[in-house]
């Protein structure tokens, strides 16, 4: 792709990406925003000794007595000041959560992704290779999609943690290294899992139809390997719809990563964002969202010019 | 999550027929504990919520406090203020009404975790700061009514109030304020000290505890650890650290406990009562299990303002038809006493002569009949105008106990001919614009808390009914309105002898049982779950939380 083209594509989809953000927040700002019970509400509702003067002082000093629109023009001169303000739940500067949090929801979602897509490959090779093994590939991948993300968490619970005693139940490491590692297991292995059904399927239809083109013939005829005509001639070709596969698959595995961290009790931007929610965190709740939106904006670019970048047909499309 | 740990519990009970491997052999100088809520705040005086009350009991000690018998005692005083021990005053205020003025003494050898002593200039500054509203501390009642600030020696604090209550000795959330930290903080923004106190910004540092333990290490949203604070003067604690940790989802943490993750769940916030009872079903011999009743009063308000609830022989009807003894035994394992009143029958006010009404569908039937409700075709009664005897019925959605509670009751009011129709909402939509603005139109179930001895004032009295004008402030959503009532919530807190508070309640349960501006269900029980090997763990029920005397915990021997 010419590096002109390149600029071009990554300006637009930049501008593309800053206005899709605007618009979120707006949109976010005012669903939130306008959800019955504001935190004043939910403190009355809890609390006897509050009395009507206490409401009122504390709407004041939560800035909740101003108009919604004015609240949003205020809270987005700030976050574009850099100034990404406090969370009300949990009493702590918004960005000094939304780093560890999101650190840690990368590092499960890169991880299930790599592990969904290696061990999906594989199953999609085998069963576009050996049209036999077609049918056992489906069945499972049938089966796993149906199989709901808790409901997959919970067995690997019931067998590694509570039953055999090998993994832990749910949690963060304290001690960080390999024991770090023994946390990430259960989750990772649930989210990949789940995810694991798509990429079989794709990855053999895709697969299945490179295997079928003239110049695989051609790479027989030539005497490849069986193993070289798969990985070296066919998967190359097969690659770009499975590159959009995996930027679709990190918006879904983002909604994926909130039941897992839920049921793994882990910390990550699921949760934060989903506790932020309900806890009326309006601040926290809408930079969490933001911030999912980039990475999951982010992912697709990567996929879209990776894609261009393997498919020749795609490099002069804008 | 409530919609997703519906769906986990059963899985997880009917999955856990597989045995369980022992916990490994854990060090008997930790403990691990799991809740299930994380503290918005460690700030002692900003916002109340339980998850915070329980970690702080660890590593902090208030001025008095309620204990294990439900009485009123010394946390960090040394003496109890009594008018007969000198110690509170009877006086007229500045602009002649009654007052009072009460001395504490904090105890010798009392000092922060950095080595400071606890002195009254802690408390002085929690007073000043209390009395700053634009400190953004919770209730300010405590602190519009403690006008004056006195201190003659360095461990004495004296308040004056401009109102004389039976509460007086209780310092409530007055709680001393580590004054050589958090002054200069208050002083340079009064405004932002909610966000800049060093509760939120350096929470490890010790010098802000005073208690056994002191914040070690905090993981934002998943838990604390605590180690021992080195200047503690009281009883050693056993352990050399502790860990609570924040699991939201009730069936992770139980699974967290299978797992031997954690060795213990605190009651206080821990698992709902039918998940504890069926995990003691699964795995009784593996742990300790403790049903405290407490002070959570679960029942049904009505909103008088509905014509059908307005007659109170409907009302009486619709106890007389639930039947609630049949539901605790068979939901809650009997473990939950039924509520006869809003008074709970461990506290020492409860009347226990107070009518009970039983499960009697006849008499319900006859009082609908008397109020001119008659069975339609389908069942249903209506009235001489054609109306029909439909009700709606609100609680938490989501919430499973509830959920099925409803299900029960509403059959049971069909026989009689009542017609329910459920309308659930989420808790925050429930609470905060559907309960407090009044806006659910027959019955709402949800649970109060309270403290032992609280006078229920915001939940009975005519001038707590949320209005718009009050800021939708006050409790007493069923817009209950009793001139006997107002008198007796007026004279209770001015009644300073025990003995003569006693007759005044015995009148507000009387009038309560019969009058029902709500249907009293049951006081909740506390599900503790502990290891065998652990001991010395005297669970309340009530706001105090059992670590508050977590020193006396113990490894069994």
């Amino acid at each position: 792709m010419a590096p002109a083209a390149m600029i071009r594509l990554l300006v637009s989809r930049l501008v593309q990406m800053v206005l899709t953000l605007a618009a979120l927040s707006f949109v976010a700002f005012l669903l939130i925003g306008l959800m019955p019970g504001d935190p004043i509400a939910v403190a009355i509702a809890g609390d006897p000794r509050l009395t009507a003067e206490d409401a009122a002082r504390l709407r004041a000093l939560h800035g909740l007595d101003t108009p919604i629109l004015a609240r949003y023009l205020a809270w987005a001169n700030s976050v574009l000041a850099g100034e990404f303000g406090h969370s009300r739940l949990f009493a702590r500067p918004v960005a000094d959560l939304l780093w560890p949090a999101l650190a840690s929801t990368l590092v499960l979602l890169g991880s299930a992704v790599l592990l969904a897509a290696a061990a999906g490959l594989a199953l999609g090779a085998l069963a576009a290779a050996r049209p036999q093994a077609r049918g056992v590939v489906d069945a499972l991948a049938i089966l796993i999609a149906s199989a709901p993300t808790f409901w997959i968490g919970i067995l690997l619970i019931l067998l590694f943690a509570v039953t055999l005693g090998w993994l832990p139940a749910g949690g963060q490491s304290e001690a960080g290294g390999l024991d770090a590692l023994r946390f990430l297991l259960l989750p990772v292995a649930t989210l990949a899992i789940a995810g694991l059904a798509a990429w079989a399927r794709h990855a053999a239809s895709a697969l299945a139809e490179a295997l079928a083109a003239p110049w695989i013939l051609s790479a027989r005829a030539r005497g490849a390997s069986r193993a070289r005509v798969l990985w070296a001639h066919a998967l190359p070709n097969a690659a770009p719809p499975l590159l959009a596969l995996a930027a679709l698959d990190v918006g879904a595995l983002v909604g994926g990563a909130l039941v897992t961290e839920t049921v793994f009790a882990r910390p990550g931007m699921g949760k934060l964002l989903y506790d932020a929610v309900m806890g009326s965190d309006l601040n926290l709740a809408l930079i969490a969202l933001l911030l999912i939106g980039a990475v999951t904006m982010a992912a697709s670019l990567a996929a879209d010019l990776a894609q261009r970048a393997l498919d020749p047909r795609l490099r002069d499309l804008a | 999550m409530p919609g997703l740990a519906a769906l986990l519990r059963p899985l997880l009970a009917a999955l856990l027929l597989a045995p369980a491997v022992p916990a490994a052999a854990q060090p008997r100088d930790s403990l691990t504990i799991g809740i299930t809520q994380y503290p918005a705040t460690f700030h002692p005086n900003i916002e109340s919520m339980a998850a915070k009350s329980y970690i702080l009991g660890f590593v902090r000690r208030p001025l008095t406090l309620y204990g294990q018998d439900w009485h009123l005692a010394c946390g960090i005083c040394e003496t109890l203020p009594t008018l007969e021990n000198g110690l509170a005053v009877l006086e007229t205020t500045p602009d002649g009404r009654p007052g009072i003025r009460v001395t504490w003494r904090i105890r010798e050898g009392l000092r922060w975790g950095d080595g400071t002593p606890v002195t009254a200039e802690d408390l002085r500054f929690a007073w000043e700061a209390g009395r700053a509203f634009e400190t953004g501390f919770g209730p300010a009642e405590f602190y519009r009514r403690a006008y004056e600030f006195l201190s003659a020696h360095p461990r004495e604090v004296t308040l004056r109030f401009d109102r004389v209550t039976f509460e007086y000795a209780s310092a409530g959330d007055f709680q001393p304020l580590p004054a050589h930290l958090e002054r200069s903080i208050w002083e340079a923004d009064r405004r932002a000290y909610r966000s800049r106190t060093r509760y939120e910004t350096d929470t490890t540092n010790p010098g802000l505890w005073n208690g056994p333990w002191r914040i070690a290490a905090v993981q934002p949203g998943a838990g604390v650890t605590l180690e021992p604070n080195p200047h503690w003067t009281g009883p050693a604690p056993a352990f050399r650290r502790i860990r609570v940790l924040t699991v939201e989802n009730t069936p992770a943490l139980e699974a967290q406990l299978l797992a031997g993750q954690i060795d213990m769940i605190a009651g206080e916030l821990g698992l709902p009562l039918e998940q504890a009872l069926a995990l003691q079903r699964r795995a009784g011999n593996r742990f300790q299990f403790h049903f405290q009743p407490g002070l959570i009063y679960e029942h049904i308000d009505l909103n008088l303002e509905n014509p059908i609830l307005a007659d109170r022989r409907v009302r009486q009807a619709l106890i007389l038809s639930a039947d609630r003894a049949q539901i605790v035994a068979r939901l809650f394992d009997n473990r939950q006493p039924v509520a006869h009143s809003n008074v709970n029958p461990l506290d020492g006010v409860h009347d226990p002569e107070v009518r009970q009404w039983p499960f009697d569908p006849a008499r319900a039937r006859a009082l609908l009949e008397e109020a001119g409700w008659r069975p339609g075709p389908d069942g249903i009664r209506r009235n001489a105008a054609g109306e029909r005897l439909a009700l709606d019925f609100m609680t938490t959605a989501g919430n499973r106990s509830r959920e099925q509670v409803q299900q029960i009751l509403a059959a049971g009011w069909r026989q009689v001919g009542i017609e329910v129709r459920i309308r659930n909402e989420p808790p925050r939509v429930f609470f905060s614009e559907t309960l407090s603005r009044r806006r659910y139109g027959g019955m709402a179930m949800f649970a109060w808390i309270s403290s032992p001895e609280s006078v229920p004032r915001s939940t009975l009295h005519s001038e707590e009914i949320p209005t718009a004008e009050r800021n939708w402030s006050g409790q007493n959503y069923t817009g209950f309105r009793h001139p006997r009532m107002d008198e007796l919530l007026e004279r209770l807190p001015e009644t300073l002898q025990r003995a003569d508070r006693l007759p005044l309640w015995r009148e507000l349960q009387a009038i309560y049982a019969e009058e029902l501006p709500a249907i009293p269900l049951w006081f909740r029980a506390d599900a503790h779950i502990w290891p065998l090997w652990l001991e010395g763990v005297r669970p309340t029920g009530h706001l105090n939380p059992s670590s508050l005397w977590a020193e006396e915990w113990r490894p069994r021997r």
